[in-house]
């Protein structure tokens, strides 16, 4: 992967941006973290929280001017959450701030502090905390004089702030005027929280405004004055604002703490004060809400009050994708910090490579991409892992193997095939079932190819293969590249026809991989040469789920759903085909996670009560298999007389019947005689045990492979226990156990499992 | 893995067809993907035939394939 595709994909996931709340704080107080802990009754926790980011929390929790609130994205579904009167509460309820502890710093330096108010005080709070020595000077008798007088503050609040600082050595000389020029030459830095008065006399020592107050750079608040700072009500004129003096005060003392470190004092300070946010919120989850109204303004909030006004928070967070996609949920976390996981699981030099799974798990739907803000798509992010894995020799076997076994068969003699339609030596376009299709109803294959066969002039010729999908999806460039090099010259040798596909994956391989072929949905076609004769006229209702390799085939969309009106059915719209999700077996998700697969399926399913309908072969097999009634479109178009809901074949029918397929097409259409090549045996299996057998991913194939080799090996074993035979077979890579007793002239299988580790007896 | 051994009244109950010998336990060399170790396991004494039990295969030695797929 490329590290900077890496950096540009996790910036475009912004669910780690601050709440809109946080952002328009101009000390970007974590409301969201604290409403949710006073929500929770955790009023302690909450208390502390607060004290973190505010230094005087009795007399902002009084005062604040909230502009937090004016930002709050609760406002568009009811009203803002009231998060001043939150923190009045807290302050009310706990009045012992946490005492403030000096630091150390390595080199301790002398700052002075002029003005005893809420941004001085603030600066000395920050660099008390650093470990510098501060002295404080207040012109007043008194430290916050100004706020004394303010009835919205008892004056036991004000006592309570000023306890933070006992201990921490700062000292303060109150009643005191100091001559600045002289503090600027015997200290190392001051700062100036001088009140809003215009200041004249400093005008040899600092630049001062058209209006003789001292210039202070709005970001640093920085004077002309190397060592002096200025901030405060001195900047604002009347306006004033209690949290934006300390927000004053915070940003003076960073600016004196670079300073005195030698340090930039512009350098990555542009999220400093209040901002928006990118942070997405999707307003529409919520039902309106009005503020909890406490029973006794003038007393504010009491804490069952509080704790329902705190839970109206949201919590702000963007999230969508991980609400859509159960892959995205089941890791715990979201695409930003599943970006870096990924990048570090690529670049580890020693240990396991713990996200290998989660890259194959997700199957790359585009689901995601859909719904978030940023159209950020995981798909694009695991394919590129995934090839990375490949590239370096680090892509688990097992978890793509049984899959890529699979194409290998549907690319092998056993199914691969490419013909002009009988008696034709040319054709017009081409039919290309897929392998899925194939497998899964092969009868609607025979059918369907008959039927083009009616329509279309001047032949159409029959292609069975696989598109190389799963090569793909597996980032197995070289097998996708031999797939696509077969194809290309087989159907050079049809004279490169127009490809009519039934399959969605097949459709959407060809669209994206397959340079120069021209495709067509089947569906498209049947809507222009007709329908076949006895397509169903009535059915109940059914809920259309559309592959979501089909995404953004609008074309295709519209033509399914007016081949559905012709057969009579009423439509169910889930979420509409752009918000379609994948069925569990798209980017081989199915095989690496079978949990992750079947929770996305179960999502899926339980949408609508309703049956549903789809054009997609593995879609249909997939609800089936998790108990859900649907159909595939061609079960409308040739009905069978059996009404029973069509069941999952599983993968080893779906296999042996396209096989079957390719023989019986050759015999009855092109007249080949084709002579059986394996001695059948005849084998019985339990539901239950093939059931199970699917979910190892065992093919009856390789249960029969195992017999014969038992039966003409002679090796076998005998369980005494139960009478039971034991064979075991090591065709490649994996080893199968098949556990049997031999009845009549049947092989009655008891179980079987594999493992791909190798044994041998040591001699 | 060499931490399950078979239960040792296993021991009798499995016989090689082939050899008409009971199975017995034996170190076994396993390796995977360029990695092995030892463990005993139950083999026929004289062909040398491996019994895996399924237990063993979806479990302890499951997870020691996926650690070294991981690696
Ligand atoms: S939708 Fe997902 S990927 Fe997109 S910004 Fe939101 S959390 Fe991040
Ligand atoms: S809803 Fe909660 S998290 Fe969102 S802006 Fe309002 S207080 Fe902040
Ligand atoms: S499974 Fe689909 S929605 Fe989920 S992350 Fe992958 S591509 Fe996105
Ligand atoms: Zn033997």
């Amino acid at each position: 992967m490329d590290s900077q595709q890496v950096k540009l994909w996790e910036s475009r996931c912004i669910e780690e941006a601050p709440p809109a709340c946080n952002a328009a704080c101009p000390v970007h107080l974590d409301v969201r973290g604290m409403a949710e802990l006073i929500a929770k009754g955790d009023i302690k926790a909450a208390y502390a929280l607060f004290c973190r980011f505010i230094p005087f929390p009795g007399i902002i929790g009084h005062l604040c001017d909230h502009p937090c609130e004016t930002a709050c994205r609760r406002s568009e579904a009811g009203e803002a959450i009231r998060i001043h009167e939150l923190e009045r509460m807290l302050s009310a309820s706990c009045m012992e701030p946490p005492p403030l502890r000096r630091g150390r710093a390595v080199e301790k330096k002398r700052v002075a502090v002029v003005g005893g108010g809420l941004s001085g005080l603030t600066v000395a709070a920050d660099l008390i905390v650093k470990g510098h020595h501060v002295v404080v000077y207040e012109t007043k008798p008194e430290l916050f004089s100004r706020l004394r007088s303010l009835t919205a503050l008892p004056s036991s609040a004000i006592e309570a702030d000023l306890l933070r600082f006992e201990n921490t050595g700062i000292e303060f000389l109150c009643n005191r005027k100091p001559d600045i020029a002289m503090l600027a030459e015997e200290f190392d830095a001051v700062y100036l929280g001088i009140g809003p008065q215009p200041m004249p006399v400093l005008a040899g020592l600092v630049k001062l405004t058209n209006d003789d107050r001292i210039q202070a750079a709005p970001l640093t608040l920085a004077s002309s004055h190397a060592k002096i700072f200025a901030g405060g009500s001195h900047r604002y004129d009347g306006n004033y604002s209690p949290i934006a003096s300390l927000y004053d005060g915070r940003s003076a003392a960073l600016s004196i703490e670079r300073v005195l470190q030698g340090a930039s004092l512009t350098a990555n300070r542009e999220n400093q004060g209040s901002q928006p946010t990118r942070l997405y919120v999707n307003i529409a989850r919520h039902a309106p809400l009005s503020a909890i109204q406490p029973a006794t303004p003038a007393q504010g909030y009491t804490l069952a009050e509080a704790q329902r006004e705190a839970a109206r928070c949201f919590p702000c967070h963007c999230l969508e994708c991980v609400k859509v996609c159960p892959y995205l949920e089941h890791y715990g976390a979201y695409p930003k910090r599943y970006i870096r996981e990924i990048y570090n699981n690529e670049t580890i030099v020693m240990g396991a490579r713990k996200s290998n799974r989660m890259i194959d798990s997700c199957t790359l739907c585009g689901l995601c991409a859909e719904v978030c803000p940023e159209q950020l798509g995981m798909g694009e992010v695991c394919l590129s892992a995934r090839q990375g894995m490949v590239e370096k020799g680090r892509m688990p076997i097992s978890h793509h193997d049984f899959a890529l076994r699979d194409l290998e068969f549907s690319r092998s003699e056993a199914f691969a095939f490419a013909s002009h339609q009988p008696g034709h030596t040319e054709s017009a376009a081409v039919f290309y079932p897929g392998c899925q299709l194939a497998g899964s109803s092969p009868e609607h294959v025979e059918k369907i190819y008959a039927h083009l066969c009616q329509k279309i002039e001047g032949g159409v010729g029959l292609m069975l293969g696989c598109c190389g999908a799963p090569a793909q999806w597996a980032a197995r460039t070289d097998l996708f590249n031999a797939t696509r090099a077969e194809f290309h010259s087989a159907w050079s040798a049809l004279g490169k026809p127009t490809i009519i596909s039934a399959c969605s994956s097949c459709y959407r391989m060809f669209t994206d991989h397959y340079a120069n072929v021209a495709v067509e949905a089947l569906w498209t076609t049947l809507e222009r040469i007709g329908l076949p004769d006895h397509a169903l006229l009535k059915s109940h209702p059914l809920a259309i789920h559309d592959p979501c390799t089909t995404r953004h085939e609008t074309a295709v969309h519209q033509s399914i759903r007016r081949l559905a009106a012709q057969c009579g059915v009423d439509l169910i719209e889930l979420d509409g085909p752009e918000r379609t999700s994948c069925c569990g077996f798209g980017g081989l998700a199915a095989f690496a996670n079978p949990t992750v697969a079947d929770k996305i399926i179960d999502q899926r399913i339980a949408q609508s009560t309703a049956d549903y309908l789809t054009y997609c072969a593995m879609c249909r097999d997939n609800f089936a298999r998790r108990g859900k009634n649907s159909v595939h479109i061609l079960d409308l178009l040739y009905p069978s007389k059996n009404a029973l809901p069509r069941s999952d074949p599983g993968f080893s029918a779906r296999q042996e019947s396209r096989g079957r397929l390719k023989k019986r097409l050759q015999r009855d259409l092109w007249g080949k005689d084709l002579h059986e090549s394996l001695p059948e045996i005849d084998i019985i299996i339990s539901a239950e045990v093939h059931a199970d057998l699917e979910k190892k991913l065992i093919l009856l194939d390789d249960i029969r492979q195992t017999l014969l080799h038992a039966e003409r090996s002679g090796e076998k074993l005998l369980d005494k226990k139960n009478g039971h035979m034991i064979a075991c077979h090591r065709p490649l890579r994996i080893t199968y156990w098949v556990e049997y007793t031999v009845e009549k002239n049947s092989y009655l299988v008891h179980r079987a499992y594999s493992h791909r580790m190798e044994l041998e007896m040591v001699p | 893995m060499s931490s399950i051994p078979p239960p040792s009244s296993q021991k009798e109950d499995f016989l090689c067809i082939k050899c008409e010998q009971a199975l017995v336990l034996r170190k076994v060399n396993a390796s995977y993907l360029g990695s092995s170790f030892q463990v005993d396991l139950l083999c026929c004494p004289s062909c040398g035939f491996v019994y895996v039990p399924e237990a063993l295969a979806l479990g302890k030695m499951l997870q020691v394939e996926q650690a070294l797929e991981d690696k």
